[in-house]
């Protein structure tokens, strides 16, 4: 019976008697889960327009960072490393596209992943190569990111928001929001759109594949890094954050892979219920759950809906 | 020139079945059984013997193991490396419960462990394929990782975490711990291997490999072909973490001596499919390649520098070795995605019409 | 255009099959079966029979709904509403290998084969259901088990030989050119010995040449093997030659159903296929 309560009564009650720190920790599944979305986007961007699940899209996150931190370490100001990162990203989706996608176009998708397996452990190889392995901390002032926090006073208590993590999120908002407008109304994106539907009728109405995919991995570049950005604000620059980055794959399985609102709910869902599962119910098992949490939710979650929150129902044909 | 067929008629199809029907690579397995189990242990010494050839023969049966379920199954993993470390866990509970039963049976019987374990979560394989079985795997890693570390009555509650493995003795021989010397360890070793990819490639060849690469190749028309996916897909699970649980016991008992968790992380799941992806998908012989391939790079990177007179930092080197691995990966999967494997049979076509071209 | 290899006697006999249905009488019977995708309705309200021994057609239109009633048949779909009777025995919902188990085996329009085996194995893939012999035996390379695999192989070779394949045996299918993948697909099917076979467009794609070859391999194992047929075909020429009766689908229903002579007289045949002015 103790079991039973502390699973299901005795977490709801020390939500309800402490709501200050509830609600501060609501606000760090919101955060962590901004993140988790932004790292799942780049994922789904890359997956929609070409069909390749980018497993270094993580990788992608830390290095964009680096470059960045990179930049300014040598004397270069914020502004200009911050152009000069993008430049960066521009090079490595030219070099992806020129080197593997071209290569390996009409090879098996199992191929293709393999081949952004490869990809991150070359980038991780070259990144600490030429920026060493140790931790390096984000040039936030630098970039004129605010780094104060405000204190509210909520029901007897108070919620510390810090505000990088306010910055985060509207930068995120700002970021989805550029995309979908960027998709929906230009030409390219347009084209892009047509490539995810059908990549021989795309072809046949003079799309230029290649062209797309170089556009489409530096989109994801540019939000590798964002949110590389980001996440090196609230802890430091390494490449510990591939192992965090890989929880974008339970994301995308929650949220489908080609659904960029899917992305950024599932992102929440898992930060919101990652850090609520940490809190109240990980001393049950013994700590330490968040390694695990999102992966087994969405194993339990794919057991009933295969295809996702918001894919379609698969109907297999032969 | 001296590799030919000609004249090498077969009368039956007991003979036509056979694993190796050309006499020169019967002859190829015979000399090569011979120089591992006899030349290499009066000659070698003991860097070769524990530095190389004990992790190179390891590894080469995780990767039979994931290549089981990845190259014959088509089913993808990341979860290697935790199934193994259920393989060392469960070896070592059992030496501490079970002080007297002999450690080869022991370190085998760790397979059946990491078997069920590996069942349990192959089952999402019925419902999901591709990309989101790497997700269930790697909740199979991290969630496995995690009870290595929390469950303190996995390592008898070690103040260190670590499992360290205890001495045991066969014929009066030490065989783990310590005191066993490299050439009894590797002996134990390469036994093991050989039986086991002797049994796989039995296993491949019949009605049960069969099924798994009709799975592998197209599952409506295996399902349609009377092929239960169920059972076909779970007993690749099945299998192949046998093979993984046994490769990490002995890891542990015959190689490091001691391990802990990070023994058996999300990298060594990596590199195990690495392993399998460079040597071949779908090919045993394949499997060896790629173990050769990934635990000799190290090695023979590492003294490179020292024969051109450089000195270059152990850092540097490791991340130049991650760089050549990552590139070499994408170099093969665009030159030859079939891997070393396909390489070698291409080079054993050639050799067979040499000299002419056809 | 029907002339009987010598290779085909040689496995006449023995092979008949014998599901314990007469022939002639009814061995398979599907009753008013719908079945739709959401909103779209596939298959409406169609029955028809299949009676043991004969060649079936079913013809239409594109999207009229054919391969969809096979892939009812074989269990692959469910339908929402109707019975399937095969063998005797009424069934509502199964999975594909549980129809396979009953003797139903077919080939696929898109050629299905295991790209990555041999010839040779992918006509032992066939014979999947008629081996048993479990784990234990599947580890060690002598004994029963590969006894088994042994006496298996002769059963393949059988149908490597009836279907004149036996240059290719041992090449990988995937480089096979599509004649020879079609044959090799008819090949898989047959060793599962079953008691209906279903053809989703064995001759599509072929040259006139491949056709009259399939149409003969059809035809024998029609006559020899005694097996059932149930097949899609596009080309008209063919399908009233081969098959004994013609059911006729257009958008999802039955517009006819009879003798081949019958069906090419029926006017609304000829309107399905045609067109109707407006």
């Amino acid at each position: 019976m103790d079991l039973l309560y502390n699973i299901f009564v005795d977490p709801f009650v020390q939500m309800a008697g402490t709501p200050d720190f509830f609600l501060q920790v609501l606000w760090e599944g919101f955060v962590t889960g901004t993140l988790y979305s932004l790292i799942a986007l780049g994922f789904v961007l890359i997956f929609k327009a070409s069909g390749v699940f980018n497993f270094a899209q993580g990788i992608m996150v830390v290095f964009a960072a680096l470059s960045l931190v990179g930049f300014h370490a040598l004397g270069v100001p914020a502004y200009l490393a911050l152009f000069l990162a993008l430049a960066v990203m521009a090079a490595l989706a030219w070099t992806v596209e020129r080197v593997i996608l071209r290569k390996l176009v009409n090879q098996p998708e199992i191929i293709l992943f393999m081949a952004t397996i490869g990809l991150s452990y070359f980038l991780i190889g070259l990144g600490e190569f030429i920026f060493g392995g140790e931790p390096k901390s984000m040039i936030t002032e630098e970039l004129g990111l605010p780094t104060g926090s405000t204190v509210i006073d909520v029901a007897g208590g108070i919620v510390i928001l810090q505000h990088i993590d306010i910055a985060a999120a509207l930068i995120a908002a700002i970021l989805v929001l550029g995309l979908a407008i960027f998709f929906s109304k230009t030409r390219i994106g347009r084209a892009l759109r047509a490539v995810a539907d059908d990549h021989q009728a795309a072809l046949s109405v003079g799309i230029s594949l290649n062209q797309i995919w170089a556009i489409v991995w530096f989109a994801a570049g540019i939000v590798a890094l964002a949110t590389g950005i980001m996440w090196g604000a609230r802890s430091d620059v390494s490449f510990a954050l591939q192992i965090v980055a890989l929880k974008a794959l339970p994301v995308l399985i929650l949220g489908g892979f080609t659904s960029v609102p899917g992305a950024i709910i599932g992102g929440l869902i898992i930060g919101f219920g990652e850090k609520l599962f940490e809190v109240y119910w990980g001393s049950l098992l013994g700590g330490g759950v968040e390694g695990w949490f999102a992966y087994v939710l969405a194993l339990i979650f794919l057991l009933f809906r295969p295809q996702g929150l918001f894919g379609e129902k698969i109907i297999e044909r032969v | 020139m001296f590799y030919r067929e000609a004249g090498q008629f077969k009368t039956n199809y007991k003979d036509d079945q056979a694993v190796f029907p050309i006499l020169q690579d019967r002859l190829a397995i015979g000399l090569f059984l011979i120089v591992a189990f006899v030349a290499i242990p009066y000659f070698g010494n003991d860097f070769f013997i524990n530095s190389m050839m004990i992790p190179f023969l390891i590894f080469s049966l995780a990767a039979i193991g994931l290549n089981i379920l990845t190259g014959y199954t088509g089913q993808i993993s990341l979860g290697t490396g935790a199934f193994m470390g259920v393989g060392a866990y469960s070896c070592y509970k059992m030496t501490s419960i079970f002080p007297d039963v002999n450690i080869i049976i022991l370190i085998v019987g760790s397979g059946c462990f990491s078997a069920v374990i590996g069942m349990i979560f192959g089952l999402p394989s019925l419902r999901i394929k591709g990309f989101y079985l790497v997700v269930t795997t790697l909740a199979a890693q991290f969630f496995l990782e995690w009870c290595f570390i929390t469950i303190g009555w996995l390592y008898n509650y070690n103040d260190s975490g670590a499992i360290e493995v205890p001495q045991r003795e066969m014929f009066g021989i030490i065989v783990t711990g310590a005191s066993a010397t490299p050439v009894t360890r590797y002996l134990v070793v390469l036994s093991i291997v050989v039986v086991m990819t002797w049994v796989a490639s039995n296993i491949i060849r019949g009605r049960i490999g069969r099924a798994w690469m009709m799975i592998r190749d197209m599952d409506i028309a295996a399902e349609l072909m009377g092929v239960r996916p169920l059972q076909a897909k779970i007993s690749a699970f099945a299998v192949s973490s046998f093979y993984a649980g046994v490769a990490g016991a002995m890891m542990v008992f015959l190689w490091l001596g001691a391990a802990e968790v990070e023994s058996f992380d999300v990298n060594h799941s990596f590199l195990i499919l690495f392993m399998v992806v460079l040597g071949g998908l779908g090919s045993l012989l394949g499997s060896f390649m790629g173990a050769a391939f990934i635990t000799l790079l190290p090695i023979v990177l590492g003294a490179i520098p020292g024969i051109l007179g450089l000195h270059i930092n152990a850092a540097a080197l490791e991340h130049v070795k991650f760089m050549i691995i990552g590139a070499l990966i994408i170099f093969f999967l665009i030159m030859e995605p079939h891997g070393l494997a396909r390489l070698w049979a291409i080079g054993k076509q050639k050799l067979r019409v040499w000299p002419f071209p056809y | 255009m029907n002339v009987v290899t010598p290779q085909g006697e040689a496995s006449l006999g023995a092979r008949i099959v014998d599901d314990g249905i007469e022939p002639g009488a009814e061995l398979l019977k599907v009753e008013n079966v719908s079945l739709s995708f959401g909103g779209v309705k596939a298959i409406q309200d169609i029955s028809f029979d299949v009676k043991k021994g004969e060649i079936r057609a079913i013809i239409g239109p594109n999207g009229a709904g054919k391969t969809s009633m096979l892939n009812v048949i074989n269990g692959f779909y469910h339908p929402q509403e109707g019975t399937i009777t095969f063998r005797g025995n009424v069934r509502t919902k199964m999975r594909p290998y549980m129809a396979a188990s009953q003797g139903i085996s077919r080939t696929f329009q898109n050629v299905a084969l295991f790209t990555g085996m041999s010839t040779l194995d992918n006509i032992m893939a066939g014979r999947q259901l008629k081996m048993h012999k479990n784990f234990f035996w599947q580890m060690w390379r002598y004994g029963p088990a590969f006894n088994e695999e042994v006496e298996h192989r002769l059963e393949v070779e059988k149908i490597i030989d009836f279907l004149e394949i036996q240059s290719i045996r041992k090449t990988p299918v995937g480089q096979l050119p599509y004649g020879l993948q079609k044959r090799v697909e008819l090949g898989r099917a047959l060793a599962a010995e079953p008691s209906l076979l279903l053809l989703d467009e064995p001759m599509a794609g072929m040259n006139l040449e491949e056709k009259e070859d399939m149409s003969r391999f059809i035809l024998d194992v029609n006559q020899q093997f005694g097996t059932t047929i149930a097949l899609i075909e596009h080309d008209m020429g063919v399908v009233m030659d081969l098959a004994d009766r013609v059911v006729v689908l257009d958008y999802g229903k039955k517009i006819a159903d009879g003798f081949p002579s019958e069906v090419q007289a029926s006017q609304e045949v000829i309107d399905a296929y045609l067109g109707v002015p407006h």
